[in-house]
């Protein structure tokens, strides 16, 4: 088998093993400390945190302006419409910024 | 069958922001030297659109075939996270229905369920496949159109095809605003995943960053939690 598909279907296996290991863990055991409870609480915001933040940093100023607008919408908007307002933005930000 | 069709539904904003990269994907697959079949064979087993990203990059570099898995393993240790957390909402799936669910576990399919947790307590294994079985199909149907007219498309950058996921993951995040503790794990996430980016580098920025915010909670999330 040629190396591309060791690598593909390896891949694919490493990555159902990080989908299904966390719960095969932890289903080891009886009792879920409070601790544990208040840490997986945490994991949704922890997370997606990481995948935001540094395109919120490093990428320019229209990025960087467009999160916080977006940030700010989403306190009074419903999720579609405030990813509409980010689309918009970040299109006419960039367009500005490129003029 | 509703609850497949309300959890379908759920896919459509999921379909919006990360569709393009599923073109995106295919047509850059093509163009490091995949072929069409080996586009769709990632997309349909591996089926995380990052990891995906990064291991045709190194596929372009003719890395060996163990660097490449592993790095797709590297970007995708965050599940490890999503596992456990959605494992306990997820007790009364059949050993089978579990081994199937675990597979469609990709972020914002984690992201919904916590959301649908929030809102109505729990969900059925029909309402997760809704959701998981529509996204999956679009990705795969998108990889196989972006390998095939790839060069069709246009620059995503003016527009802001490319941010647009960022813009969702970040809706996604401020939903999660009304949990306990919400403000001080999404700094802490947020200070050491630029650090980790900056000084690591990518992709273990995702995990350093992870692993700092959800050990902060552990360590002093309890007194928030027990004051909500």
């Amino acid at each position: 088998m040629p190396d591309i598909y060791i690598a593909i279907l390896a891949g694919a296996f490493l990555t159902y093993l990080t989908r299904i290991g966390g719960h095969v863990i932890l289903s080891r055991f009886e009792r879920i400390h409070p601790r544990v409870e208040a840490a997986l609480n945490a994991v949704p915001a922890a997370v997606l945190t990481t995948l935001v933040a540094p395109a919120a940093l490093t990428q320019g100023l229209p990025e960087t302006v467009t999160l916080i607008a977006a940030a700010l919408a989403a306190l009074y908007l419903p999720m579609l419409g405030m990813f509409a307002l980010g689309w918009v933005m970040i299109v006419a930000l960039r367009w500005v910024s490129a003029g | 069958m509703l609850s497949f069709i309300s959890g379908a539904r759920r896919a459509i904003p999921v379909i919006l922001s990360a569709a393009p990269f599923g073109l995106l994907f295919g047509a850059l697959a093509v163009d490091n030297g995949l072929t069409v079949f080996q586009a769709a064979l990632m997309s349909a087993t591996v089926y995380a659109g990052a990891s995906q990203m990064v291991g045709i990059e190194l596929f372009a570099g003719h890395a060996p075939a163990w660097i490449i898995a592993f790095s797709i393993f590297v970007v995708n240790l965050r599940h490890l996270l999503y596992s456990a957390t959605t494992g306990r909402h997820i007790g009364g799936f059949s050993g089978a229905q579990k081994a199937v669910a675990f597979f469609f576990l990709i972020d914002p399919q984690f992201a919904e369920t916590e959301r649908e947790v929030e809102k109505s307590g729990g969900f059925s294994f029909a309402w997760y496949m809704g959701m998981g079985l529509t996204f999956y199909s679009v990705w795969l149907g998108l990889t196989v159109t972006g390998a095939l007219f790839g060069k069709l498309l246009p620059d995503p950058k003016p527009w802001g095809i490319d941010f647009l996921l960022t813009i969702y993951f970040l809706g996604l995040v401020m939903s999660f605003r009304g949990r306990p503790f919400w403000l001080p794990v999404v700094i802490v996430s947020a200070a050491a995943s630029v650090l980790a980016y900056k000084t690591v580098g990518s992709p273990w920025h995702v995990s350093l960053g992870a692993l700092a915010g959800v050990v902060f909670a552990a360590a002093f999330g309890l007194r928030a939690a027990r004051d909500a």
